[in-house]
């Protein structure tokens, strides 16, 4: 089964490169975007019945910095 | 006085350490590769610059968990003193032997060019020689400084006298124009609450030779030496 691990930085922590993409997309005529923030998406490959709490427990260990980061974990069979 | 300085693969600041160590206590100090489980007894450890993993997921996330860290982790808790630098801060962040995080430089950029440091907490084994409110001119070579901590930890680290380095300017004073990359409240260096682990992004050991611009953070070397002789 595939879980898939989306990681965002916590409101509140500066995102410079959302902020750069957004003025690149403001530059390029994209009038009415909003805040931008960048993130990164992980795809796992785990055994069929994996809990989520074993994924959560990846990112609290490695995948994300709890510090900084909100993570989301989602499976599916 | 024995000094091992861990290699990762991608790290590539460890001569510039070694000259260093060699110039203030007269030999080399040993490599050690990351593969290692066995560090021995060293009297200090240094996690030099780099990029460790080619920086992979976050700086300084693979080298964490890497084997030799947990031997690292180990001395830390026995009290072996530690000292990270760039790469080296990344991975005590990473380790959690120091609070935080250090996210990409505020103005996205590579950031390579010498900055002043505020000495705040000039007692420390690592300090002791330079004494507080000193500044010191040392070269910062990195993308992702940008010291992040939320207000409990800048709280603790003030009551507790952990900051050790504050970018500021020729004069000593911490201004926002002086702090190259975003940090909270202008820190370029923490330490533990035991002050025997210092982590800092800006590289003492680059203004340590005769042909380098100033030798100002010899006195950092000097001051660990000292203590642990």
């Amino acid at each position: 089964m595939k879980a898939t691990v989306r990681i965002m930085l916590k409101k509140g922590v500066l995102d410079p490169q959302g902020k750069a993409i957004g003025g690149a997309l403001h530059g390029l005529g994209f009038e009415g975007v909003g805040e931008v923030r960048q993130g990164k998406v992980i795809e796992l490959d785990v055994p069929d019945g994996t809990e989520e709490g074993r994924i959560r427990d990846m990112c609290e260990k490695l995948l994300a910095n709890p510090v900084i980061e909100d993570y989301k974990v989602e499976l599916e069979p | 006085m024995k000094t091992s300085i861990i290699l990762f693969p991608g790290t590539n600041r460890e001569k510039d350490m070694a000259m260093a160590l060699k110039r203030v206590t007269g030999h080399d100090p040993a490599l050690v590769w990351h593969k290692e489980t066995d560090l021995g007894t060293p009297d200090l450890i240094i996690l030099p610059g780099g990029f460790s993993y080619g920086d992979y997921l976050r700086c300084g996330a693979m080298a964490a968990h890497s084997p030799v860290m947990k031997e690292v982790i180990a001395c830390a808790e026995r009290g072996t003193r530690i000292l990270g630098v760039c790469n080296g801060f990344q991975m005590l962040i990473e380790t959690h032997l120091l609070p935080g995080a250090l996210l990409k430089n505020k103005t996205l950029k590579f950031i390579c060019k010498h900055v002043n440091l505020k000495t705040e907490n000039g007692e420390s084994e690592f300090t002791s020689k330079l004494g507080k409110g000193s500044v010191i001119n040392v070269p910062v070579a990195h993308g992702e400084g940008n010291y992040f901590a939320n207000d409990d930890i800048l709280h603790e680290l003030d009551d507790n006298d952990r900051v050790a380095f504050r970018y500021c300017d020729g004069n000593g004073a911490v201004t926002d124009e002086a702090n190259p990359n975003g940090s909270t409240a202008n820190i370029a260096g923490i330490m533990n609450k035991r002050k025997t682990i210092l982590g800092m992004m800006p590289h003492p050991e680059n203004a340590t030779q005769d042909w380098q611009d100033n030798k100002s953070g010899l006195l950092l070397f000097e001051s660990i030496v000292e203590a642990l002789a």
